[in-house]
């Protein structure tokens, strides 16, 4: 039998595309960081906002929890969660909080803090926002907790509320 | 109540479609060219039943039957009547029943306006149109049923979408369908044909019309999606190579390299081969460019349409298009041999294939190539319009040009001379095109190019004009190529000339930017029946011919759903447009304000529908000489 090349090729094109098509389908396409919980964070270095230390992720494995927020002084949502941080850092001593702040200016934050209270152990500075991207964040405010082993535990996408920061206080206990 | 007679008519589609196949199928074997009337009854059964179940649809969105969820999730009672209706179809279930309504509605026109043809032929092509009429219902009842009901009845619907709430919106989806979905029938013509072996010229003559007919639709919907999209999104741009707005284009350059080359199988009996790839090739593009719209594969402004396991179905039933085709097609090919002479018609009508497949493939690429890299390797790219430029554009400028001068030869062998003829209006754009350098200052290259080989097409159609008085069957070709010229004119201009600037500004202040002074006099707050706006008054003063005009744009709050969207005040003239678009800045008292002055935006449109004003032409022509 003759072997006829281009109905092969157009055969395999189609199944080809079919298949990828249906890959396609499976994949979760939507850009979604919400299945990071159990992974561990990358590897990150950023200036501290009042001092000229250098925070990476090595400093974090010290504390036996860590609660990093992603905040900014222009973030209207930030202001609303900002309570239950500083609650938090009141009542929960094996919990650190780094705050990374987003593409902001350091008056402002300080004004922001003076004004609210400050819950930060650390605060570092994300000037053009891409750390933040790296830390898999989708906007702000974003909340990541992590254990000594870096791995997230939790993940809250948008501001915590009453039922978030009991759940972080459960998991930190 | 209104939910069971919705239920039942989709039942009564499905039983008619079974009982229209297993009749066609004993009725084929009758060697007689007579169909058996009960086809015809059962067909006109078929297409009651659709339309009722569609207007069923209809009242409930009109009388706001909250028991139905496809009622409840996209209606309220507060919308104006008009939009109550639009949402019948601006919503994935109600949009696949109308998708239902024109596949049964093009099966029975199509069995009842072919008489002239063969009976085989007619009865394959209804078996094949049931059975996608088959696979669509199936479809709408295991996964998007518009007649779902729900317990207990909510007492308020969620609304419309916002930004659907628009004019253009309203028709645009059922234009695109009718373009798309009408060329189901030809793909079914195309398969019944080669298993009738029905080919050549009376082939030809049985679906030209349905070829021109979704031409038409395709060429209409796409241009009101783009008007919609300046209007209505607010970038001030017409064309941003969305790959949802691809998927739209995909389909349409494969049914205008048919709508050709079928006048080449009319007239000389040849490409009959080719012929049914495309008609097989355009339905599949369409039914390609509906999984990637409504699977959610894509991110683009239609992903509100978006579930991924709706586009598991889409993909089943598109791979078992595709693969039955090619086998059927591969099983009983007849190759087709032709000899063309160079000067002649059909070679012309062949280049202007080859374009529209290259251009077809360019377009293929850059939308799909995105998926193939995410899939394979997981790296998100995007292709945007650079792409697009760089590979399109130098292929419009011969396109263009043998666009003017292949409607000027004739068939077989053409013996006339037109390159004197070809030589003075090139001559002639040219000189237009100096005059264009000169007042309005220089731009590139490929600006340059395209402006003359649009004026080139403009001037050899105006001339044609003349010449064909007396043959009317000229006027549908020139009026669609004029059309076409202009539309690359005017986008050529339009791209060379947009002037945009953004900047803040507060209640009371003054911008001057490129010889234009922008004044934000006040704001006001207005409440509407579902909204509520917030309105800027802007004076614009053009320094260079001092005269003012006023334009308000506006920020609009939705409450069901709760959403903000941003209307564009837009102040279109004969020679340009004014663009003003303004937004909110957070906690500050300061205003966004996006200006543009873009050149012959009217005639973009109008060019655009000058294009598919030529089909209608040339359908009335027909209609008239039946």
């Amino acid at each position: 039998m003759r072997i006829n090349f281009s109905k092969i090729i157009i055969f395999s094109f189609v199944i080809f595309l079919i298949s990828v098509f249906w890959m396609g389908l499976k994949k979760d396409n939507n850009y979604s960081t919400k299945n990071l919980t159990g992974s561990e964070i990358g590897n990150f270095k950023l200036p501290s906002i009042y001092s000229s230390d250098i925070i990476s992720e090595e400093a974090l494995k010290q504390n036996q929890f860590t609660l990093i927020n992603f905040f900014a002084s222009w973030c209207a949502p930030c202001r609303l969660e900002h309570k239950y941080l500083i609650k938090l850092a009141r009542q929960n001593k094996n919990i650190k909080i780094l705050g990374v702040n987003f593409k902001d200016k350091k008056k402002n934050v300080t004004n922001f803090l003076n004004e609210l209270g400050d819950p930060y152990d650390y605060i570092v500075e994300d000037r053009d926002g891409k750390a933040s991207i790296l830390f898999g964040t989708y906007g702000i405010p974003e909340t990541i907790l992590i254990n000594k082993e870096l791995i997230i535990i939790k993940k809250v996408i948008g501001p915590l509320d009453q039922t978030q920061y009991e759940e972080i206080l459960k998991l930190t206990q | 109540m209104l939910s069971n007679i919705g239920s039942i008519l989709i039942f009564c589609i499905l039983s008619s479609s079974l009982l229209i196949i297993c009749n066609s199928c004993i009725d084929i074997k009758i060697k007689n060219q007579l169909i058996k009337k009960n086809i015809y009854n059962l067909s006109l059964f078929q297409t009651t039943a659709t339309a009722l179940s569609f207007f069923t649809l209809v009242a409930g969105f009109i009388f706001s039957d909250f028991s139905m969820i496809n009622v409840y999730e996209n209606s309220h009672t507060e919308k104006p009547l008009f939009y109550k209706i639009a949402g019948t179809w601006g919503n994935h279930e109600g949009s696949l029943l109308l998708w239902i309504n024109i596949l049964v509605l093009f099966s029975y026109l199509f069995l009842i306006f072919n008489y002239k043809h063969n009976k085989k032929f007619r009865l394959y092509t209804l078996i094949f149109q049931n059975f996608l009429i088959i696979g669509f219902v199936i479809f709408l009842l295991l996964n998007s049923n518009p007649f779902s009901s729900i317990y207990p009845i909510p007492s308020e619907g969620l609304g419309l979408n916002p930004i659907l709430q628009d004019p253009a919106l309203a028709i645009h989806p059922p234009l695109l369908y009718v373009g798309f979905v009408g060329c189901s029938i030809y793909f079914s013509a195309a398969i019944a044909s080669i298993l009738s072996e029905y080919n050549g010229k009376q082939f030809a003559l049985s679906i030209k019309s349905w070829v021109q007919i979704s031409w038409v639709f395709q060429t209409l919907g796409i241009t009101v999606g783009s008007i919609w999209a300046y209007y209505e999104l607010g970038w001030g741009g017409f064309w941003f190579w969305d790959p949802v707005e691809n998927a739209s284009l995909l389909p349409w350059f494969a049914i205008s390299a048919l709508m050709h080359s079928v006048m080449v199988l009319e007239k000389r009996n040849t490409l009959y081969e080719w012929v049914i790839i495309l008609c097989l090739l355009t339905f599949i593009l369409s039914v390609t460019g509906t999984f990637l719209v409504r699977s959610g594969i894509l991110n683009s402004v239609h992903t509100f349409a978006s579930d991924p396991s709706r586009g598991l179905y889409i993909l089943i039933f598109l791979s078992l298009m595709i693969l039955t085709s090619l086998i059927i097609f591969f099983k009983k090919r007849k190759r087709d041999t032709y000899n063309f002479n160079s000067n002649s018609k059909e070679t012309f009508i062949l280049a202007n294939n080859w374009f529209m497949i290259f251009f077809l493939v360019t377009v293929l690429i850059g939308t799909l190539y995105p998926i193939f890299l995410d899939v394979l390797t997981n790296t998100k790219i995007s292709v945007g319009p650079p792409f697009y430029n760089i590979v399109i554009i130098p292929f419009v400028i011969p396109f263009l040009l043998l666009m003017a001068i292949g409607p000027q030869t004739s068939w077989i062998n053409s013996k006339k001379n037109y390159l004197f003829k070809a030589i003075y209006i090139l001559v002639g754009a040219l000189v237009i095109n100096l005059f264009l350098f000169f007042f309005f200052g220089n731009y590139g290259l490929y600006s340059n190019l395209i402006l003359i080989v649009a004026t080139f097409l403009i001037l050899h159609s105006i001339i044609d004009v003349k010449k064909s008085l007396k043959k009317k069957f000229e006027y549908p070709r020139i009026i669609s190529h004029l059309g076409f010229g202009f539309l690359i004119f005017f986008i050529g201009v339009n791209y060379q000339h947009s002037v945009e600037t953004d900047f803040n500004l507060r209640v009371g202040e003054t911008k001057t930017t490129n010889n234009y002074e922008i004044f934000f006099e006040n704001i006001k707050i207005k409440k509407n029946k579902n909204y509520k706006s917030i309105i800027g008054d802007f004076k614009i003063i053009d320094l260079k011919k001092k005269n003012v005009q006023y334009l308000n744009p506006e920020i609009r709050i939705y409450d069901k759903p709760e959403t903000l969207t941003y209307e564009a005040a837009i102040k279109s003239r004969v020679n340009s447009d004014l663009y003003l678009t303004m937004s909110n800045v957070s906690r500050s008292d300061f205003y966004n304000i996006k200006f543009q002055n873009k050149p012959f935006m009217i005639w973009i449109w109008i060019s655009a529908l000058m294009i598919a004003l030529g089909g209608i032409v040339q359908l009335m022509l027909k209609k008239n000489e039946n």
